[in-house]
């Protein structure tokens, strides 16, 4: 197989409260024989709070994460979905409006850079199923997750705007009716879940000043998978990961039930397929715990 | 003339079918028809009621994507009837259709729904220019084209409900504003000749109805049929509330803060910092779960947070990049 290499945006939860997500990113392309180039120099990508407050500096920050991207003349790989959503907004808008990037492209001067829009920006997702390709993850599995009903998260982030995120992707993935991840569980051998919330926010973006809200909006992700009869779900996104994984008990008092499924990063979940460990894939890490490997 | 061949699909629609006054629950009912390109959704709602059904009800007007009143749900999209083609809607969700109206728990009868909350949080805002004008002005006052444009995509609104009912905040939080009013609220904001900057934007600062609560989904600019994109004027009049020095220090205000704080000294967010600065002591109602996170290991101790390399160059360019004020 060709090696695939991309530059690699880890984003700040792989380094810090996610783990588990990086060490499954590296395995998994060892596995699929992909090249993940570190752009250790990025920065934060202001997680859509940050151009709350100062817009044109998350736009200076994240066209410098881009241009390093470009220096190594490679897609820019993410794999989470609110830097996703923060880098190909930036990139749309530079992209579309040259007195605002020659004003960006001013301050990067400074620091000896310039964002040329020459490199893709896609999502670790994205870039697996378009260019390893579901065909090639099925040849590879070694341990179909045939047993297990598996409910899909996708996280808003990678789904909306479609306009921006289908810029990125060679076939269109409908927001209302994305098939992306349900293909992966699929491929990996499992059985999909379908459920209302699949699709619908995990309200990680307003924890901190609107808690019950991102409680309710947890709690009934939860909820819906449970009651679809799934064992576990999947997600692309860490932030989804988090309030999924470690809100549980706050997400169960705010709607009144008692909510708890295994979370996997999508990477965990075809590193399980693919035949790594549970150490391999940092599954210790998790605080609902992974029960069933 | 387009040289497309007409084509005919069969479609199952379920439709929702309540009346408020005579029923005890809702019911869906299945209706089979053939769908002919260039049809749109209301034509369907307009055949079910003429052919099938003539109690079925529905609010409908202009059929050209003006008045805003037949926005209703298929398959749980909000859509604005009129314009809302068939093929695609097939296309998207297949031959099985579910109409439904906006809101299932407001409906009056059928499509129809009480959309008193909606106007209610539209009113709350201010929905109109707040200035003191003279009687007998001496000269013209000029709005340039630039100025213009600030507003205009804001001003394209039509008050159909798509957004405010496609929103996951306003279906849980009885209080949140919702984007429909966001967006009006930006739209007069941004006019150079509204005089009352500081009091609309106080109230879309306030807690658990205003701007801070949304969760920044993008459902709202995904349904708009008008592209007004909701939430860019959400993101907008947070810029506006820190620019106009309206913003206080709150948990949602500190917490946008906290990233530039953090950028600049780590580069990459510290998230465990960014938790203290924008909670302060309020941060010890987290502790449970940061234990949790802790045995598990997912929280880094101070003194080992990560940090960009480069990080010279990253100071430098938050320094010299820095265009808020607060």
């Amino acid at each position: 197989m060709k090696k695939l290499k991309y530059a690699l945006f880890t984003g700040c939860t792989a380094k810090q409260s996610t783990p588990e997500q990086m060490i499954s990113t590296m395995a998994v392309a060892q596995k699929l024989n992909i090249e993940l180039v570190e752009l250790t120099e990025a920065s934060c990508c202001g997680a859509s709070h940050l151009q709350d407050y100062d817009d044109f500096l998350s736009l200076v920050l994240n066209a410098r994460n881009i241009a390093y991207a470009e220096k190594h003349e490679l897609t820019m790989v993410t794999i989470c979905n609110t830097c996703q959503l923060n880098t190909a907004m930036t990139k749309n808008r530079l992209d579309n409006n040259s007195e605002l990037k020659d004003r960006v492209n001013e301050k990067l001067k400074e620091v000896d850079l310039e964002y040329k829009d020459t490199s893709k920006i896609t999502h670790f997702l994205y870039a697996i199923i378009e260019d390893v390709g579901l065909e090639k993850i099925k040849d590879m599995v070694v341990a179909p997750l045939s047993q297990f009903n598996i409910a899909p998260f996708y996280g808003c982030h990678n789904i909306h705007p479609s306009e921006l995120h289908n810029e990125s992707k060679k076939t269109l993935e409908s927001s209302y009716r994305p098939t992306s991840l349900d293909d992966l569980i699929i491929a990996c051998g499992g059985k999909t879940v379908d459920y209302e919330e699949k699709n619908k926010c995990c309200g990680f973006h307003v924890e901190l000043q609107a808690p019950k809200t991102a409680s309710i909006l947890t709690g009934n992700a939860i909820a819906g998978a449970m009651d679809a009869n799934a064992d576990w779900m999947v997600t692309p996104c860490p932030l989804c990961h988090l309030k999924l994984d470690t809100q549980t008990h706050h997400a169960s008092k705010a709607i009144g039930r008692e909510v708890k499924l295994p979370v996997l990063h999508m990477q965990q979940m075809i590193g399980l397929a693919l035949g790594c460990s549970s150490k391999e894939l940092g599954l210790q890490h998790h605080v609902s715990k992974v029960d069933f490997v | 003339m387009s040289t497309n061949k007409i084509t005919t699909q069969k479609v199952n629609f379920k439709v929702f079918r309540f009346n408020a006054d005579e029923d005890y629950l809702p019911y869906y009912e299945d209706y089979y028809m053939d769908v002919t390109s260039g049809e749109v959704v209301l034509d369907i709602l307009n055949r079910i009621k003429w052919d099938h059904d003539g109690s079925f009800s529905y609010r409908r007007s202009c059929r050209h994507g003006i008045c805003g009143a037949c926005a209703i749900k298929v398959n749980g999209r909000s859509t604005l009837a009129c314009k809302e083609s068939m093929t695609d809607m097939i296309e998207l969700f297949g031959n099985k259709l579910t109409i439904e109206p906006l809101s299932i728990k407001r409906v009056v009868k059928d499509m129809i729904i009480d959309k008193g909350d909606f106007w209610e949080k539209h009113d709350a805002i201010h929905p109109y220019l707040i200035s003191d004008v003279q009687e007998h002005p001496e000269h013209e006052h000029i709005v340039t084209p630039t100025e213009a444009e600030e507003l205009l995509e804001a001003d394209l609104c039509i008050q159909c409900g798509a957004c405010h009912y496609a929103c996951p905040v306003t279906e849980i939080n009885e209080s949140f504003l919702g984007p429909a009013a966001f967006a009006k609220a930006y739209r007069f904001e941004a006019d150079v000749r509204d005089q009352s900057h500081d009091e609309r934007l106080q109230e879309l600062h306030s807690e658990e109805q205003g701007i801070w609560d949304c969760v920044k989904c993008f459902e709202c600019a995904e349904v708009c049929p008008k592209d007004v994109n909701p939430i860019d004027k959400i993101t907008k009049l947070h810029q506006m509330l820190f620019h106009e020095g309206v913003a206080t220090s709150n948990v949602a205000t500190r917490h946008a803060v906290g990233f530039k704080n953090s950028i600049a000294k780590h580069g990459l967010l510290d998230e465990g910092n960014l938790v203290l600065y924008s909670e302060g002591p309020a941060i010890i109602k987290h502790i449970p779960v940061a234990l949790q996170m802790f045995k598990k290991g997912k929280i880094i101790m101070p003194w080992n947070m990560p940090k960009s390399d480069k990080l010279d160059k990253i100071k430098k360019l938050v320094k010299s990049s820095s265009t808020a004020k607060f």
